[in-house]
């Protein structure tokens, strides 16, 4: 196995064969999507123990809290009710009032969302402690090797030509154009700020997550201070979860958009079958209008003519 | 690469994948697995060698000022423990209320709580956090329990100290002894108790503590989660061995799945 990314050398007509990621980031890459998946599912049974949100050094069921998930008795029966800032969400059925096992419960998220799925804050916790030692571990050798072995600096972190190129690229993600050629060999720039911003906030998950800890607290007081109180921490720690859920979302939008098959290969070989470039202007080539006319396959289709 | 060699890999990557959907698919049964327990039960001494390898043994926790304090200081768990024996207590302003301390000390010590309101107190203003999610800053006032323990005399092989409380949270108020099922009670290592910031308080906010909050005497352990704050404190043993105390894990929440050492 190739030690470096690199390119197995293509014969005429046949596809180019890329050796896009190594062993290491491959490896890593599935342990963290797992301990996610995890630490996700029981963070939001943990949530449910105490579903409000506060800024500050502390906050409990007196204090004003900017985000809450509640059950309440209103003329119409009860009503799961999601409250953020000001402002009410009737959230029956899902969040604050949902079935479990065909029974309505009062519960900030649902069954189906959490680990376990039934509702137990000390089960939630066990598993959730012993996802996030795996995801630290995992994290560190990655930042480790990744900065050992320059992949962050040269793959992950954009070049100026990168950040020059920002509104072209987010071009080309809002018309659905994938880069071909040399160009699919790299991360793009919006690529190169995701990864950057996912890694920020898992590290942002790490200390935050250990801010809630009274042990950790005595330890590094400072981090009190980082994050304005234990109980900003915590709500903090609730955003950058929302924001890795919504690197996810559009993580996956992008596999599937690029091509699903292709893609989940390279994260698991390694190789990666690079688009052909086409024929002509490859990357000023506007959208293919479908109006009327059945697109031409992916693959082999070419700018229509008179297109600039 | 070789085929044999492909063909190894896509056996690996699958097993990997197969066991990853195993593990999603029986989360809920192993959650209530015992043996996999062992699982969660090694992360959490871990977590505890971890805690215990960085923080200096007088290390203290954060404390705030006047300022900081919440406007109201939740009170959760047993709100009132009841019972003819409790009432009474109340009735009296608890002027008949013993703490008692015994097991492995040299010198067992019974004390009221006016005796132990004329000890050296010590008042800090902390942040209590819930397991559950919440905090609450308050300022405690209450003799450390390393006096206590210095008086009575910790003999060789002492290695936790063990909270009795008065409440029972499983609705029979105090009926059958304090360790009948149900009965509050907690557990701590030496060098917990006998950190400085660790009291056996009789004060919330420059007032006695109301019934809500542990009254006459509450533990207050600054390093750990809430629930290892006993309240309604009335018996303190000094033991080697906690796996004979009620259900063997150290406490009433201990006993139902929730970690000993709460300082995460």
């Amino acid at each position: 196995m190739a030690s470096q990314p690199g390119t197995a050398p293509a014969k005429a007509g046949e596809a180019e064969s890329f050796y896009r990621h190594r062993a290491p980031v491959r490896l890593t890459h599935w342990i963290n999507a797992l301990c996610i998946l995890f630490l996700l599912g029981s963070g939001l049974n943990i949530f449910n123990a105490h579903p409000r949100l506060y800024w500050g050094q502390y906050g409990a069921n007196s204090d004003r809290a900017f985000f809450s998930i509640d059950a309440y008795n209103t003329p119409q029966g009860v009503r799961g009710i999601t409250e953020i800032g000001h402002t009410d969400f009737d959230t029956t059925g899902v969040l604050g009032w949902s079935k479990t096992n065909g029974q309505y419960a009062a519960r900030a998220w649902p069954d189906w969302l959490t680990i376990p799925s039934f509702q137990d804050l000390a089960d939630a916790r066990h598993w959730h402690f012993l996802f996030a030692w795996i995801l630290a571990l995992n994290g560190a050798f990655y930042v480790v090797w990744s900065l050992a072995t320059r992949h962050l600096q040269r793959d992950v972190w954009p070049t100026r030509a990168d950040i020059k190129s920002i509104p072209r690229s987010v071009l080309d993600h809002v018309l659905l154009r994938h880069p071909r050629g040399e160009a699919a060999k790299r991360y793009n720039v919006l690529q190169r700020l995701a990864y950057l911003g996912v890694i920020l906030l898992i590290a942002l998950m790490v200390l935050t997550g250990l801010t809630m800890s009274p042990g950790f607290d005595a330890f590094f007081p400072w981090l009190l201070d980082l994050f304005g109180g234990r109980q900003s921490a915590r709500s903090i720690h609730f955003i950058c979860a929302s924001l890795i859920v919504l690197f996810i979302i559009v993580h996956l939008a992008e596999v599937v958009l690029a091509g699903p098959i292709n893609e989940a290969r390279s994260m698991l070989t390694g190789n990666y079958v690079v688009p052909q470039e086409r024929v002509r202007d490859r990357t000023s080539c506007p959208a293919p209008s479908t109006a009327g006319i059945a697109a031409p396959p992916r693959d082999t289709m070419s700018c229509p003519e008179g297109a600039p | 690469m070789t085929t044999a060699g492909k063909i190894t890999r896509r056996v690996a990557i699958g097993a990997g994948f197969a066991g990853a959907a195993a593990l999603v698919y029986s989360a809920n049964s192993l959650t209530l697995s015992p043996s996999f327990g062992r699982v969660f039960r090694a992360v959490e001494d871990w977590t505890r060698l971890n805690q215990r390898a960085l923080l200096a043994p007088g290390q203290l926790a954060r404390e705030y000022s006047a300022a900081d304090i919440s406007p109201t200081f939740k009170a959760n768990g047993t709100f009132n423990p009841g019972g003819d024996a409790y009432n009474r207590a109340v009735a009296e302003n608890f002027a008949n209320w013993r703490l008692r301390i015994d097991g492995m000390v040299t010198r067992p010590l019974s004390l009221s709580v006016a005796e132990i309101r004329k000890l050296p107190a010590r008042t800090q203003i902390t942040r209590h956090d819930c397991v559950e999610g919440w905090s609450a800053i308050g300022q405690w006032t209450g003799v450390p329990l390393s006096l206590l323990l210095k008086a009575a005399g910790l003999q060789v092989g002492a290695r936790y100290a063990v909270f009795y409380c008065a409440d029972n949270l499983d609705g029979e108020p105090s009926k059958g002894g304090e360790q009948s099922p149900g009965q509050y009670y907690e557990s701590i290592g030496l060098v917990d108790a006998l950190h400085p910031q660790t009291l056996i308080a009789y004060d919330l906010n420059g007032k006695p503590l109301e019934v809500a909050h542990g009254a006459p005497l509450r533990l207050r352990v600054e390093r750990q989660l809430g629930y290892k704050h006993a309240k309604y404190v009335q018996h303190i043993e000094i033991t080697d061995d906690l796996t004979k105390i009620a259900g063997g894990r150290g406490g009433y929440w201990e006993d139902r799945g929730y970690e000993w050492y709460a300082g995460i």
